[in-house]
């Protein structure tokens, strides 16, 4: 339990939950915009077809989210990693995904 | 006054998790302010600690189950495609919505957008709840941590209340 002297536990699991999270976002992003690009990969993307593609998109972010979250850990266990580099890594890959999945940028990336 | 087994899984995805998710975050807000200020903070007991960590659970449980009933439940309906030649769509709400100029704008911002956007919610607020879980009272020292809670935190809500939005005007 916390009380008023130094911190008990070191912030690498934290920052590891963090980044790990983002790092989904930002591979949500990718793939939707990709999928919307590539129609032999919105295919391929089609894990359940009442679905479409949005079935394969999140489940890969997932497994991405679980992968670095789980790599994360491993590297930063017993550590305490610079967290105002990881939240700035953080928010840029979380905006980055938001701005990957927003329609109106979807098209003008693509150049429709 | 009938409602379809559609109608009533639509409800249950927005109006029971999606709304009991919505009005959730307000005391998630508070509690996780109140046990991380770094100042007067709040130093609750065993049982109110983990009283916390289970309400923040409930509320990633909440988005986990609102997106997923959503994208395979419910969002198989939305994109139905219509067999050749029917001319009436409303039972095609996709193609109802593509189908007018003026609203086809409304799938593009409405569902596409929040099809994708929806899953960052429950991500987030796992992330919420396991730094909670595993820091607790903690965060007060780990103020990038707390601030990534935070910011979590509302970032989930924000997609929270778009989504509702959306969906609710593309309708």
């Amino acid at each position: 339990m916390g009380d008023n002297s130094a911190p008990m536990r070191v912030s690498g699991p934290g920052a590891a939950a963090v980044l790990a999270a983002a790092i989904a976002g930002f591979a949500l992003g990718v793939l939707a915009l990709a999928a919307d690009a590539i129609p032999a990969l919105a295919r391929i993307l089609n894990f359940w077809n009442l679905t479409g593609p949005l079935s394969g998109v999140t489940d890969i972010a997932i497994i991405a989210w679980f992968v670095s979250w789980f790599a994360l850990s491993r590297r930063w266990v017993g550590r305490n990693p610079n967290l105002q580099r990881v939240n700035l890594a953080a928010a840029l890959l979380l905006v980055g995904g938001l701005l990957l999945t927003f329609p109106p940028v979807m098209d003008l990336l693509q150049d429709k | 006054m009938e409602i379809t087994f559609r109608e009533a899984l639509t409800i249950v995805h927005g109006m029971f998790f999606g709304a009991l998710l919505l009005l959730s975050f307000a005391g998630s807000a508070i509690g996780l302010y109140a046990i991380s200020a770094s100042t007067n903070s709040w130093t609750p007991s065993l049982s109110q600690r983990n009283f916390l960590s289970v309400y923040l659970a409930v509320m990633a449980l909440l988005a986990w189950a609102a997106v997923l009933l959503g994208a395979y439940a419910i969002y198989p309906w939305y994109r139905a495609h219509p067999p050749a030649g029917t001319l009436d769509l409303t039972g095609y709400p996709q193609r109802l919505l593509l189908s007018n100029a003026a609203t086809a704008g409304w799938h593009d911002i409405g569902m596409e957008w929040k099809e994708h956007i929806a899953w960052l919610a429950p991500i987030s607020l796992t992330a919420v709840a396991y730094l909670f879980a595993h820091y607790g009272t903690d965060l007060r020292f780990h103020k990038p941590l707390r601030n990534a809670a935070f910011c979590s935190t509302r970032a989930g809500l924000h997609r929270g209340v778009c989504r509702g939005l959306l969906r609710r005007h593309a309708q």
